[in-house]
This record gives structure tokens, sequence and C-alpha cells, in this order.
């Protein structure tokens, strides 16, 4: 599919590529496909997905940002359909216990439900990885149920463990590290999102999908140490 | 070695910073004041990317554990070794248990010390700047830095600069329109390039501004930022955003600094103003 886009120049040596305002899939698959594109051109140093934008660091500052923009344009409509990328759906094990999802019950109070339901309702599909932002590792998640929409916190908590899975308004995401956040906590993930051990530190991927498994206590601990020790394979397949 | 004898308030360690990871949310990072960096790295001969000690208001004691060649830019605070005052922008050679510390500021606000052939601490996707998460976050009483040994025939030809007055006396910061400059109406574009002052939240995630800006722009949907962006919050403050800034952010992005603009604001200290000036391209 092809979308109107737009060019801009966003400091001496980045341009800024821009979809049409919206979170949707076509829209970031679309933008992955074109980055990906774009990579194999030389002189690229850093690129960022967002939700419905692009953008592209240049080594050094452009000369010609015109004919630069010209050359992109030409890439983009240079195929009639960019190649579909290979997406993975990767199974996430989240302990929903009460004593990691400790905003659970009072979840399931204002939305007049079962903490059960909760559980089931955010292990019930899975979600599109928009992009990865905010922290080393953090995953822009779309797809949360309607009825789980909840507001932040008015006070952030001053610690939130790593790991911990969180709902905050119409997202929900996983604490990558240890840190401030305002987020409802309903779970902890064993897994690490962001791993400075292995030479990929962040599985996942913009256009990637995540699917929630529900895992008890007693198997949280065991992956645990599956990941202490480097033993543990995140079970995925191609989408 | 270099031994930390006392952190200060903030020294980090300092180089280009990190390039190719932001898709993996990873911030920059590296230097601030590029301008004075690379002028340290210079005078002492060393690559421009060489890592060096970045010291915010002068605040630290260093010690060397071996001979070594140093050379301190940026904010001036009186630079001292073993209690007399040495010159800033020039290259001294540092006897085994020297003492480096600091004292009266007389401007600025982030000092460089640079070393002999660059701090040699570990490299971390591709850098050695301090980011907490990737490595450890400040500079702590008892480190060791490693560095190079000296070469023996190094010889004491090391040049003497003078620095740019106005890199730290001017209030003007080169931009360009940022991309959602074009929603500001008349009267923001004119507060907008009137004087600002620094406010106390100033750091190397971001400087915020004390004055506002009418504001009635809605939130972005999240997209990228970088060093140098100016973001307007729903306050009406202007954050200018600077090497430790997150990959994305959601508030209308206004301005976009030059490399020097960025520099300057980065030796401003609270209550100090600045003006933001369009380039044309």
């Amino acid at each position: 599919m092809k979308f109107q886009l737009t060019y801009k120049l966003f400091g001496r040596s980045a341009i800024l590529i821009e979809w049409p305002a919206k979170i949707q899939e076509d829209i970031i698959l679309d933008i992955v496909a074109f980055e990906n594109k774009i990579l194999k051109k030389s002189g690229v140093t850093d690129t960022i997905v967002a939700y419905h934008s692009l953008l592209i660091k240049y080594a050094v500052p452009i000369a010609d940002y015109v004919n630069t923009i010209l050359e992109l344009q030409e890439l983009y409509a240079s195929t009639k359909l960019l190649k579909k990328q290979a997406h993975q759906l990767w199974q996430i094990p989240v302990c929903y216990d009460v004593s990691f999802g400790i905003d659970l019950e009072e979840i399931a109070c204002k939305k007049k439900c079962s903490v059960a339901e909760i559980i089931r309702l955010h292990t019930e599909g899975d979600y599109l990885v928009y992009f990865i932002g905010f922290q080393p590792g953090f995953l822009y998640l779309g797809g949360l149920h309607q009825n789980l929409h909840v507001p932040r916190k008015s006070n952030p908590r001053v610690r939130v463990d790593k790991g911990s899975v969180g709902i905050g308004g119409a997202q929900t995401g996983i604490y990558p590290q240890n840190s401030s956040g305002g987020w409802n906590i309903i779970g902890k993930s064993p897994l690490n999102f962001f791993n400075m051990e292995a030479s990929n530190p962040c599985f996942a991927k913009p256009g990637d999908r995540i699917q929630f498994v529900s895992v008890d206590l007693h198997t949280f601990h065991q992956i645990e140490k599956e990941v202490a020790n480097q033993k543990f394979r995140i079970k995925n397949s191609e989408l | 070695m270099i031994e930390v004898l006392h952190p200060g308030i903030y020294c980090s360690i300092q180089d280009q910073g990190r390039f190719g990871y932001a898709k993996m949310g990873i911030p920059q990072a590296g230097y601030m004041d590029t301008y004075a960096a690379k002028m340290a790295n210079a005078l002492l001969k060393n690559h421009e990317r060489a890592a060096l000690i970045e010291i915010t208001f002068g605040q630290g004691k260093f010690k060397f554990t071996s001979d070594t060649y140093i050379c301190i830019t940026g904010g001036d605070f009186s630079p001292k070794i073993n209690e007399k005052l040495i010159k800033m922008q020039s290259v001294y050679p540092i006897k085994k248990d020297s003492v480096l510390s600091f004292g009266k500021r007389v401007y600025g606000a982030r000092v460089y010390l640079s070393v002999y052939g660059g701090i040699q601490t570990e490299r971390i996707y591709s850098s050695r700047s301090y980011f907490k998460g990737i490595t450890q976050q400040k500079l702590v009483k008892g480190d060791m830095l490693p560095i190079l040994p000296i070469q023996e025939n190094t010889e004491n030809s090391f040049s003497r600069v003078r620095v740019s007055e106005k890199h730290f006396r001017t209030m003007y910061l080169p931009c360009i329109k940022g991309p959602e400059f074009s929603r500001l109406n008349k009267e923001q574009q004119r507060r907008l390039f009137s004087p600002f002052r620094v406010s106390d939240h100033n750091n190397r995630v971001g400087y915020r501004l004390k004055e506002c800006l009418e504001n009635n722009l809605p939130s972005i949907l999240t997209s990228a930022v970088m060093p140098g962006t100016v973001q307007l919050t729903p306050s009406g403050k202007c954050i200018i955003l600077l090497q430790d800034c997150q990959v994305t952010g959601g508030y209308p992005r206004i301005l976009q600094l030059s490399d020097i603009a960025m520099a300057r604001v980065s030796q401003k200290i609270s209550g100090d103003k600045i003006q933001f000036r369009l380039k044309h391209l």
C-alpha cells in the first residue's frame, strides 16, 4: 500500500518522514519496510521508527536536502508494493500473581469484574509492537482490550521493578529496567527486554507481535533462573 | 590510572556518544560541549572522539597514579595541580601522584579533562559514554580509570589556544525550524524569539526554560526527537533536549538547535539568558 508521505528536514543532518497521523498496523508495517530499504544505503547512522514517522539520521550534514528528499521519494515509489518483511510472534510469560500485580485488585474493583477476568482479557489476543522508545528496550504495544483501559496513577511510583507489566491509559507495556513509573502494575515477566549480554539486546522489532502467557509463581522462578543462566529460549513463530 | 578522590555533583566519562542504537531506545549521550571537548582532544593530539571526563560545575578531585599529559577546557573553575593554579586550554605534563582539583567559578558550567590518549574504560555499544542502564551512571569515589602509558618519545610540543569568549558569553542560539514550528501562531513565534532564562531544571537530559509561551497546541503522536530539539510542553514551557534525551517524545518539536548552539547552552547555568535565532537554510 502506498501512503501520501511528507518529508521534512529535521536539523542539519536528519530527514523526518511522516505518514498519516494514525495508529494503524498497515502504516507501521509500511514504515518498517521502507526503513529496511533505507538502511541498505550508506551514510545513514540511525533510524527512529514511531507510530507514523521515520527519522533518518545521516553521518554528516545534508549538503543538498532537496535532492536527498527526491532520492528518498524515488526509493519509496520504486516498487509497487514494499516487500513484506518477516515478522515474529513472541510468547511472553507473565506471572499475574497479586504479589507482582500490585494494582490488579484495584483495577478489578474499578472495572467491577474479577482479577481472573482481567488476566483473561490481557492474555486473550496478541499485541503489535509499534516501536521501541522511552527507555532502552521499552516496546510501544497496540491492541489493549478496551475494558482494560485504566488511567495512569496520579502519583507515579518512585520504583517499579524491571519486568513489571503495566497498563497506562490505552497502552500496555513492560518496564525493561527498574525505574519510576505511573502505570498500573498487573504482573511481572521474568524475561530480559533489554539484554546487554546479547549481540541484539532487543529481541522484538517493530511489526512483530507479542502474546502474554500467564504462568504461576513456581514457573516464573524457574524461567527466571533459566534466563539468568542464558538457557531460556523465548517461544516464537513466524507470522 | 586516574583515581577519583571526590566525584563532585556529577562527573561522567564521555566521548562522541552512541550511534546506530537509537532504534533500541538507546540515547545518544556523549560530551555536551562538543567545541570544548574536541579542543581538549586536539591540543593533546588525541583522536577527536577520545573519551574524556566531563565535570559539572568543577566539582571533583582526581589523582594520577602514573605520568601523563592533561588538558583542561570548557568552563573555567580555576583548575589546580597540587594546589597550584594551571591555565585552561594548555597541555601540562603530570607527574605520578599529582592531584587535580578546582576552585572558584570564573565562567561556564562543564569542564573537560582530557588525558594523553583518552580514557580507556570499556566500550559498550561502540562508545565509552556513561548512560544509566548501559554503563554506570556517574563517577563515584574510588573509581580507577585506565589511561595509556606515555610514549618515551612524546615531546612536549603541544600548542595552546585562546578560548573564544563568545562561546561562553553569547546568549544567541542559532537554530532552524522544527517539524511542528508552522503550528505556532504569529504571537507565539514572536515570543519564541525573545529572550528566555534557564530554569533550575537543567541537566544532561535537557534544559527547561523559565518563561512560558501561551500554548494551545495539542500533543503530537509520539515521534522521534534528538539532542537539540526544542519541545513545547502543554504548560507552555520550552525544553531544550540535550545529549541524554530519550529517542521519542510526544510534545510539539518547534525548533532544532545547531551543534554550536547545543555546545553553548551546555555551558549555561540557572538564570542565564538565552535567545533563539533562526538561521535560514
